[in-house]
């Protein structure tokens, strides 16, 4: 197992360092001057000159990219121009919004998805099992930028049921204390329950447009494997000893169904990643996301590579993680390496 | 001689849904088999023994239905029990083993612990004592080191070994009844004889019944007191297996033992009987399904199949038998 992870992290090296070339030469290459921009509109040549050397943009490409890898040896992704900051400190800030909101979409989409495929294999052409196929055809028909749009505009606008989508909290009630970065988790470790209502609140909207996009994957793939495996020889076995009916569906036939569902659910997740940029410009979400996107339209390098990395990051983590818990599941995986 | 039969099928027909209209799978199949009893069943690939077997353990597929019939077993009759009643007696009444015991077994979890599930189903052991109970059925069915075997998965273990797992399975509430479903079909020849001992062996030591399905009519004679000839969804014939095997009576299964070359050797294609199993989706399906193929067909042939006694429990439906 150990050694199965240890060869997936190494085959997960070129990718990393792909990533790290092209986001270098991509954002030498986007049209826009940051040095123009920073010096702005009425200043000298000399001066935007002068800001030019000052950021190392006069240097040769050769030469910037060799400072560049240096940095991110020492963790240093450079400085945002638009703020000043480190761009490790203002990424790490802002992670956390970005991770809440993915990981509670997801968590909100397993668990409606992965019951209602297991239901519409179960009782395969009942009301339930069509349930199951409106859901999952309206679910990938639906962008997850349109499905947002659409909700604020239902939900706030109209109806006023939803907060104004503007980010993690409402302004008239402060952040729990910091403790994981969690708005949801700390409240509740906090104990305050107005907060913790607030969060959810703002929460509610963006992580159900995230949700119902990758509902549909995961319950579409959770009927057809429970479906492929409930017809195969060993249920049929189970079901020859007398096992009942709730140890064949769930010791027997889910947990070999789940396997495909596991990697289905890593592609959602790595999915979700890339949604999280629509999502926090619709809802103004201060996470990582929102940020890049700021980040972009000024021409600031240094957040765009930072957030462009750290992606590549997370990526590659999910996939190690996928293939732990699949490894867990699945004996043939784990003794064969 | 009038003992009272561990399993009596009477009248049982099978039908299955598909995309191209009902197919009449079984029609009024019947036979029976007594305590401490092997009986084999036998027929070419597709002739409904699989079916006839689900249908008796209550596993058909959806698609499936019975249509008719009776399956009298311990004075009840299983396919009017409801699926509760029947889960209740099912590994621990009456089991089955299948072909292919690789696909048969939870590719995922330990074997011991397969056994140990329908121990502990079935009330013959606690979980906690259930371990130990699957590592006494690896030693029954004689597997070496069984201590280490019940941590292995399927995929670990030789399609043999994986065989003994299914018996362990089957006979660890010790059934009144095994249905094993072409066990040996796959296997090497050498490990074929081992698995059909083990089974006559175990089921003669608790006086169990046996239901032999097998397309071999060899390695029927050879493990069975009796041998029920099955034919695109009919029975046929049935017959001792010495009987059959001298003089048969049906012309299906004369052909069947012309193609079979010899006792001891086995023959897995029975191809050389010349024609094939008629379409049972056909609407205009003869009342003999095998009188296309037959050389001795009689005009009286298109009427309802008779059920002719031919000597002490022979019976033969065909109206021109050998
Ligand atoms: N699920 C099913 N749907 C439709 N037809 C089936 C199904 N299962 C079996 N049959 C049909 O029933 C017949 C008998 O099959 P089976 O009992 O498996 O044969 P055997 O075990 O003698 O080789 C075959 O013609 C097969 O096509
Ligand atoms: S009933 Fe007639 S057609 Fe059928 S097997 Fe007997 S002789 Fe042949
Ligand atoms: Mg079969």
């Amino acid at each position: 197992m150990l050694n199965l992870l240890l060869s997936r992290l190494a085959t997960a090296i070129p990718s990393i360092v792909g990533v790290v070339v092209v986001t270098f030469m991509l954002t030498r290459l986007l049209p826009g001057d940051p040095a123009a921009y920073f010096a702005g509109l009425a200043a000298s040549p000399q001066a935007i000159a002068e800001i030019r050397a000052k950021l190392g943009l006069d240097k040769s490409l050769p030469e910037q990219f060799v400072g560049y890898i240096g940095d991110l040896l020492h963790g240093n992704l450079g400085n945002s121009l638009s703020t000043g900051q480190p761009v490790v400190v203002e990424i790490a800030t802002r992670l956390p919004a970005s991770a809440e909101l993915t990981l509670f979409a997801l968590i909100v989409a397993v668990a409606i998805a992965i019951p209602l495929g297991v239901l519409a294999a179960v009782k395969q052409g009942t009301w339930i099992d069509h349930t199951c196929r409106i859901v999952t055809t309206a679910g990938v028909s639906l962008p997850v930028f349109f499905t947002g749009l659409l909700f604020a505009y239902v939900f706030y606008y109209l109806l006023q049921w939803a907060p104004a989508p503007t980010g993690r909290l409402d302004v008239f009630l402060s952040p729990p204390t910091h403790i994981t970065g969690f708005y949801l988790i700390d409240s509740a470790l906090t104990g305050n329950l107005e907060t913790l209502w607030g969060a959810l609140r703002q929460l509610a909207l963006p992580a159900i447009s995230m949700a119902i996009f990758s509902l549909a994957p995961l319950a579409r793939m959770t009927r057809g494997s429970m479906l492929a495996v409930l017809g195969s020889d060993f249920i049929r076995t189970a079901r020859a000893s007398g096992l009942s009916p709730r140890t064949v569906i769930f010791t027997y036939a889910f947990r070999n169904a789940v396997l495909p569902v596991i990697t289905t659910l890593g592609m959602v997740f790595s999915f979700l990643l890339g949604a999280n940029v629509l999502v926090e410009t619709v809802f103004a979400w201060p996470g990582i996301g929102l940020y890049a996107v700021n980040a972009l339209i000024t021409s600031d390098y240094a957040p765009v590579q930072g957030f462009v990395l750290t992606m590549a990051i997370l990526y590659v983590a999910l996939n190690l993680t996928i293939d732990f818990v699949y490894g867990l599941v699945d004996p043939r995986v784990r003794l064969d390496s | 001689m009038s003992t009272v039969p561990a399993l009596a099928v009477e009248d049982l027909s099978v039908e299955f849904r598909t995309r191209s209209g009902i197919v009449k799978v079984l029609e009024h199949v019947g036979f029976s088999v007594d305590k401490g009893e092997t009986v084999a069943l036998v027929g070419e690939s597709g002739s409904g023994k699989s079916v006839t077997a689900f249908a008796v353990m209550g596993i058909l597929d959806a698609a499936g239905k019975v249509t008719s019939g009776r399956a009298m077993f311990g004075g009840a009759d299983l396919l009017a029990l409801g699926e509760r009643d029947l889960a209740e007696q099912r590994g621990r009444e009456l089991s089955m083993i299948f072909q292919n015991p690789r696909t048969a077994l939870n590719p995922i979890r330990r074997v011991g612990l397969q056994i140990a599930d329908v121990l502990v189903r079935h009330g013959g052991a606690t979980r906690n004592d259930a371990p130990q109970a699957a590592i006494e059925m690896l030693k029954k069915v004689r597997i070496p080191d069984p201590e280490r075997r019940a941590e292995a998965y399927p995929f670990e273990l030789s399609g043999g070994m994986c065989q003994r797992i299914m018996i362990a399975i089957a006979l660890a509430c010790r059934p009144a009844l095994l249905i094993a479903d072409e066990p040996t079909t796959g296997l090497d020849v050498t490990t074929q004889a081992v698995i059909m001992d083990l089974i006559g062996e175990l089921a003669g030591e608790a006086g169990m019944a046996t239901i032999f399905i097998t397309h071999d009519l060899a390695l029927a004679a050879e493990y069975c007191d009796r041998i029920v000839v099955m034919h695109a969804g009919h029975i046929v014939e049935a017959a001792p297996g010495r009987d059959l095997f001298t003089h048969p009576r049906h012309p299906y299964s004369a052909k069947l033992l012309a193609a079979t070359p010899g006792e001891t050797v086995s023959l897995e294609n029975m191809a050389s009987i010349p024609g094939g199993l008629p379409d049972l989706r056909r609407s205009d399906l003869p009342a003999c399904r095998y009188s296309d193929r037959c050389e001795r067909r009689l005009g009286q042939c298109a009427q309802p199949l008779p059920q002719r006694t031919v000597g002490e429990r022979r019976v033969v439906a065909c109206w021109n038998p050998l």
